[in-house]
């Protein structure tokens, strides 16, 4: 049960401030969205807290220790992180591909994984529906079922935290709303999974918090409904946004240009 | 395969002892004999098979950390770099006044590329800056050996220099073996066991991070360890091209593209096809002996566009 937290967090880059004193808590058993409009500061949200980039001020804590201070074995064990658009510039086998979420566990390719390492990544293969993929090479996968390779090698870490930038942009429906299945059950398994999303519909549907950034600042925080509504969105998008109801699910739509 | 590959280097080993002006020399049965086999051969051999091992390995070095398939010894300068302290060493006439003048000069330009490449790894985790060192200091070498090569007072000092250049391992006896092989040693010690880290680039950086590679360490690890073997190996031979590109190029696919574990195959490849290429430029009916550097070039060029147009274009692109 770990708790990822963002205590006054700043970034800037050269004049320009990316993010704002954001002060937001990511527990576990949730699925939290965060979504905002581009260049609202999503993507450097989740580096900041896979401890990718360094803060200008603040910090990043996990369970409250500074993931500054951890050293980079324990963060890369505790905290899983699959990058937007994630690809392999070789040509791996499946296996081989999901197996590199084991290095932070001591696995090395060169030699038969550890049985423990082993039954990890056929935990994983399994939880994407990937066994199928497994022994052929990434280059003749269909890129959903690469995207689902990529997110078995994140969970093939079996970390506290899941943090994915993404996930599911440019994919079809279909494996959208496979991802997000995945992402749920992973936080049903006692993760703390932390996902950035573009669809709002998805968003709304799937997680059980929903954070919007607008300009590198929480414009909202609180459960899909609530932030997701017209009143809050309209102006971090600068959009007219309706709403329809779908089996009980608010679902946002954008539907005027300007607010 | 690594088994198969130790057989074939081996056998070109011995292969290379025998092969020359003077077949099986051990046959002789006299001084003169066992006078080529240790003085001329053995160095001559063991020199083939250390710097094809080096340049292999660099090469699958580089490939990996730089995920470019593409990527060279070459690439980074510090061949073009060791190259023009060797050249210096000639024009200067320190190489002719003592023979270890033109290795030493070689590692010292060497471990000057790798220290200006290590302000470009410490500057920038990116790999682009350190690509675009490396572009930068091989433009620089390439002009200052142009440089000398025009200003050079004599004609023999010219043909010296230009011979050189081209890449051979003929006629070097023991000391050359001697100074080069710790240097090299050292550096193929210092990044075999980057296996699993360049598994973990495969991902791209930022996956490479969060799964705990610190990047900007393996950089200086990599750096220096392909400094001191691409040094120490154009020092002693010249600049012998495209071993470094084509040994992964043959390895890679049986090893399932794993950048870890071609290391190793890369390595041995690379010694058996400096090894060929040095008894077969004993062999061909030439006039002279080609230089290896040509003869490597020659046959390499050619191969690396077949590789190139037969690799799925797609993984080439990135």
């Amino acid at each position: 049960m770990s708790t990822l937290a963002a205590r006054a967090l700043v970034c800037r880059r050269g004049t320009r401030t990316v993010l704002e004193s954001i002060d937001v808590a990511f527990v576990a058993d949730q699925v939290t969205a965060i979504v905002g409009p581009n260049g609202s500061g999503k993507t450097t949200l989740l580096r900041h807290l896979a401890g990718l980039d360094r803060p200008a001020a603040g910090r990043v804590e996990l369970d409250g220790i500074p993931t500054g201070g951890l050293g980079a074995g324990v963060r890369a064990r505790r905290i899983a992180y699959l990058p937007q658009g994630a690809s392999a510039y070789w040509p791996l086998f499946g296996r081989d591909l999901v197996a590199l979420g084991r290095l932070p566990h001591g696995a090395n390719l060169e030699r038969p994984l550890a049985a423990q390492d082993a039954e990890a990544v056929e935990r994983a293969l399994r939880r994407v529906d990937g066994l199928a993929f497994a022994d052929r090479t990434i280059d003749a996968l269909s890129q959903g079922e690469r995207a689902r390779m990529m997110l078995a090698r994140a969970l093939a870490t079996e970390a506290d935290v899941l943090l994915a930038d993404e996930p599911v942009a440019s994919l079809d429906p279909a494996y959208a709303l496979d991802a997000t299945a995945v992402l749920r059950a992973e936080a049903a398994r006692g993760g703390c999974v932390v996902v950035s999303l573009h669809d709002l519909g998805l968003a709304a549907r799937f997680a059980d918090r929903v954070i919007v950034l607008a300009n590198g600042r929480v414009a909202a925080d609180g459960p899909p409904d609530e932030a997701l509504r017209p009143a809050v969105i309209d102006a971090a998008y600068g959009v007219g946004f309706r709403t329809v109801v779908l089996d009980g699910v608010t679902q946002p739509v954008a539907w005027s240009r300007g607010p | 395969m690594n088994r198969w590959l130790i057989a074939l280097v081996l056998v070109l080993y011995l292969i290379s002892l025998a092969v020359g002006p003077a077949l099986w020399p051990w046959r002789l049965g006299n001084e003169v004999g066992w006078a080529i086999v240790w003085e001329l051969r053995v160095p001559r051999a063991t020199l083939g098979l250390l710097i094809g091992g080096v340049l292999g390995l660099s090469g699958a070095i580089l490939q990996g950390w730089l995920r470019n398939p593409l990527a060279e010894p070459g690439v980074i300068g510090v061949s073009a770099c060791a190259s023009f302290a060797a050249v210096c060493a000639f024009y200067s006439g320190l190489a002719a006044a003592f023979t270890l003048a033109l290795p030493l000069a070689g590692i010292a330009g060497a471990a000057i590329a790798v220290a200006l490449l290590m302000t470009a790894v410490r500057a920038g985790t990116g790999t682009v800056s350190l690509l675009l060192m490396g572009v930068a200091i091989n433009a620089i070498a390439a002009a200052m050996i142009a440089l000398v090569l025009a200003s050079s007072p004599n004609p023999f000092a010219y043909q010296e220099i230009s011979l050189w250049l081209a890449g051979s391992i003929t006629d070097r006896d023991l000391r050359y073996l001697a100074i080069s092989t710790p240097f090299m040693v050292a550096g193929a010690l210092l990044v075999l066991g980057a296996g699993r880290w360049l598994d973990a680039l495969s991902l791209g950086e930022d996956a490479a991070r969060s799964l705990g590679v610190d990047t900007g360490r393996l950089g200086l690890r990599l750096t220096l360890g392909v400094g001191l073997m691409v040094g120490a190996a154009t020092s002693v031979a010249g600049v012998i091209g495209f071993v470094g590109l084509v040994a992964p190029h043959l390895v890679r696919a049986r090893v399932g593209y794993k950048p870890g574990a071609t290391l190793v195959p890369s390595m041995l490849a690379g010694a058996a096809l400096v090894l060929a290429a040095d008894i077969l430029v004993r062999l061909l009916p030439t006039a002279f002996e080609l230089q290896l550097g040509v003869f490597t070039s020659l046959v390499g060029a050619p191969f690396l566009v077949y590789v190139v147009r037969r690799s799925r274009s797609a993984w080439l692109a990135t």
